[in-house]
């Protein structure tokens, strides 16, 4: 802050400190003319009086201690403005020391199973835990506290995967994110294409559909839904599209077939590289591999 | 005889009782919520994020302000023996109070907010609010003015700094560009926008909830008790300390986070300095009644008093030890939060509240005691149990909470998780309904014994307006 706040500060922080001492002091050496009953002589609203009693002094011990604390804790931390305090000590420093230190301890202790091959390390029961408990912390507010998902938020406990369900791509889905897009192609098939591709689409994980709508959406589907779904549907890990051909929904159920083609999708898992380092994102990656492993 | 205005102070006293059941059915409906959340029943407009901020506002603004307000209006006529200023401006004080409070309950559930705790309400109810309270302070200030008495009676000073800094803080906290009729950017951003909104925060707590009900303790504690207000000098000091150091403790709602370290500590250090202000006010109620102990046997609404101080100091004390850095690391984002309020506002504020009012009800329709002096000690035991279900609850609650989120193993990974924690405190909320169902049954119970006593028999002697020295209940009912 500029010098002029600077002084501002300390000025006024100690200029009140003064105030504290002085109001005590006068307050209590205060001489009052004494009355035989200890009042100050002032009466309201007809039985209201004053004792003029003094302030108890360990009340103004108790005040005076604070006060004492204060130019203490003010002298060691920083408070009066610039003056970073004799023990130099900032939140930021504190926060650094303890990220170090708690880092060091975690990786001391990853040492005996962090470079093990991924299919010892989903053997090792604590480096499984440490995985379990990273994936409560960082993962289950979206993909549920038993992997299993949500309308939108793809389950992990499967074997089902969007993206790629071996160990490195799930490490790349960790460290970089996933933007999972689907345009909304009804604007292009117009309203009875869009009825005809969504037929077809039912058709091709053996729904209930109309059958004459679906061959009829069957080459509408070839050019616009195949390059990124397939062409029998079967999905592509490459550009996150989901599998047509089985009964999972990722948006719940088939009823949204319709939505997804005239609103679209885009779905969004964040990046963690930034948010968890390199070692804990190997041991919940691990973790998550694990669930379709046991 | 002086014409006291008791016709608006009356309209206060039943406001203040039924804005204490709607805040706090909603304070009920709401802790149950949160443990068991499907009782917002999937409405919108029933959800815990709009209903918390009504249950808020109104049990301190409507509750809390109807009260003080009411026995503002009362304490002044009486101890400045002057009638009000002005009778118009203090019933359109009234009217356009209750009409802020039913502003509040239109928009705060249809999700209307600024989105400032204690501060959510929309643009046109900050301006509606301000023109109220300057007409307030107007007809306050000008009784004050107008007084017969030389000197000005200590609950005064109290009240004076809680119309004047209410003012300031509600108008700063509150500069806000509008963009639409209930939309509104604030003029502040950043850190500076969080240390307004909690110099606001913190000084709504130091000047609404004690200030102001330090105003209402310094006259109807002595007068309930019949005797002299303990230290003529220890008034004096801490009201001095306690407006002035207010001000600093805002920054102790924001330790450990992007406000400045130097902030942060004089946030901290002064929240210290606070203890002794504070407990002054506590120790001139509570000596005030010593050699009167007696009346304890014999009126419930003195040992209302009693535990209402006594829940000042405690929340006093305990106040300066979260704002410790230390403490607040573990302190802060969980329920001992929770607990701490409620120490003050169900304990003190209310508590107080509830007292004056039984002392006041009598006294404003001229009768000789509450028509049942037994309902107000059930009263008193219900409430008092069901404070320390709550408070106590929320201790164990938000103590287990910071430690289960800082738990971190020998390998230096989180022992639990979030979800945990909530599974963890799921029985404290559950002991908090109890608490909160029990404190609201006692001011059903109080409805009630106002209600009988406004509808019982006139004192036959006096007109409601001239009686002022009726001992409320100890030789009442």
């Amino acid at each position: 802050m500029s010098n002029f706040w600077h002084w501002t500060v300390i000025i006024v922080v100690v200029l009140h400190l003064i105030a504290y001492l002085w109001l005590l002091f006068a307050t209590s050496k205060k001489k009052t003319e004494k009355r035989a009953d200890n009042t100050t002589g002032h009466v309201w609203d007809g039985d209201l009086r004053e004792w003029d009693n003094p302030m108890p002094r360990w009340w103004l011990w108790l005040f005076i201690l604070t006060i004492i604390f204060t130019v203490v804790y003010l002298y060691l931390y920083p408070g009066l403005g610039n003056y970073k305090g004799s023990k130099e000590w900032t939140q930021i420093n504190r926060f650094e020391a303890n990220y170090a230190a708690n880092t060091e301890a975690r990786n001391r202790s990853f040492a005996g199973f962090i470079n093990k091959p991924i299919d010892q390390l989903i053997q090792d029961e604590q480096a499984m835990l440490i995985g379990q408990r990273i994936f409560a912390n960082h993962c289950a507010q979206c993909h549920g506290s038993d992997a299993g998902g949500a309308v939108g938020f793809p389950n992990l406990a499967d074997d089902d995967w969007n993206w790629g369900g071996d160990y490195q791509a799930i490490l790349t889905t960790l460290n970089n994110g996933r933007i999972g897009v689907m345009p909304a192609f009804a604007p292009a098939l117009g309203e009875d294409g869009t009825q005809q591709v969504a037929a077809y689409v039912r058709s091709l994980s053996g729904i209930d559909h109309d059958a004459a709508l679906a061959s009829e959406g069957e080459a509408k589907f070839g050019m616009f839904c195949a390059a990124c779904h397939g062409p029998q549907g079967q999905g592509l890990d490459m550009f996150g599209a989901p599998n047509l051909t089985d009964d999972i929904w990722l948006h719940g159920s088939s009823d949204v077939i319709e939505t997804a083609l005239y609103e679209g999708f885009n779905n969004q898992m964040p990046a963690q590289q930034d948010i968890l380092d390199e070692n804990r994102i190997k041991l919940v990656a691990a973790y998550v591999y694990s669930l379709n492993q046991r | 005889m002086i014409e006291f205005n008791d016709k608006v102070v009356k309209q206060f006293t039943i406001a203040t009782i039924f804005w204490g059941i709607i805040g706090m059915l909603v304070g009920v409906i709401i802790a149950v919520q949160l443990a068991w959340p499907a009782f917002n029943f999937d409405i919108p407009w029933l959800t815990y994020s709009r209903l918390r901020p009504l249950h808020t506002n109104a049990v301190i603004f409507a509750f809390g302000g109807n009260a003080l307000l009411g026995t503002s209006f009362y304490v002044a006529q009486r101890t400045c023996q002057v009638k009000l200023y002005s009778n118009t401006l203090a019933s359109v004080v009234f009217w356009g109070f209750q009409l802020v409070i039913v502003g509040a309950a239109l928009t705060l559930p249809f999700g209307f907010t600024q989105g400032k705790e204690y501060a959510e309400l929309i643009w046109p109810l900050d301006v509606l609010l301000t023109v109220v309270w300057v007409l307030y302070a107007i007809v306050y200030f000008g009784t004050i003015a107008t007084r017969t008495v030389k000197h000005i009676y200590v609950a005064n000073w109290f009240y004076a700094a809680f119309i004047i800094t209410i003012a300031v803080l509600h108008i700063v906290n509150n500069l806000a560009i509008p963009v639409n009729w209930h939309l509104s950017y604030p003029v502040f951003s950043g850190a500076v926008d969080a240390l307004v909104q909690w110099w606001y925060g913190h000084n709504a707590v130091g000047f609404f909830l004690t200030a102001g009900f330090l105003g209402m303790m310094y006259y109807f504690v002595p007068k309930q008790a019949e005797r002299p207000v303990y230290s003529y000098r220890l008034s004096i000091v801490h009201f001095w300390a306690l407006v002035s150091t207010y001000m600093w403790a805002g920054p102790h709602h924001l330790q450990y986070t992007s406000l400045p370290d130097w902030a942060q500590s004089l946030g901290m250090v002064f929240s210290l300095v606070l203890l002794a202000p504070s407990w002054g006010g506590m120790i001139n109620g509570i000596m005030t009644l010593s050699g009167a102990w007696d009346k304890l046997r014999s009126d419930p609404i003195i040992k209302m008093m009693i535990v209402s101080l006594s829940f000042y100091g405690m929340s006093t004390f305990e106040g300066p030890m979260m704002s410790i850095k230390t403490v607040n690391a573990l302190s802060h984002y969980t329920d001992w939060t929770i607990g701490h309020v409620h120490s003050g506002a169900l304990g003190w504020v209310a508590l107080m509240t509830m007292a004056c009012m039984y002392s006041l009800v009598p006294r404003l329709w001229g009768r000789d005691g509450m028509y049942s002096t037994h309902l107000i000690n059930v009263h008193f035991w219900i409430a008092t149990l069901g404070i320390v279900l709550y408070i106590a609850s929320m201790w164990i609650a938000g103590v287990m909470q910071g430690l289960m989120w800082r738990e971190v193993d020998a390998n230096g990974s989180l022992v639990y998780s979030h979800v945990e924690s909530i599974e963890a405190t799921f029985p404290y909320y559950v002991i908090r309904i109890i608490g909160g169902v029990l404190f609201f049954i006692g001011i059903l119970i109080q409805a009630y014994n106002t209600w009988k006593t406004i509808k019982g028999a006139p004192r036959p002697e006096a007109r409601a307006s001239q009686v002022d020295t009726a001992n409320a209940v100890g030789e009442g009912a």
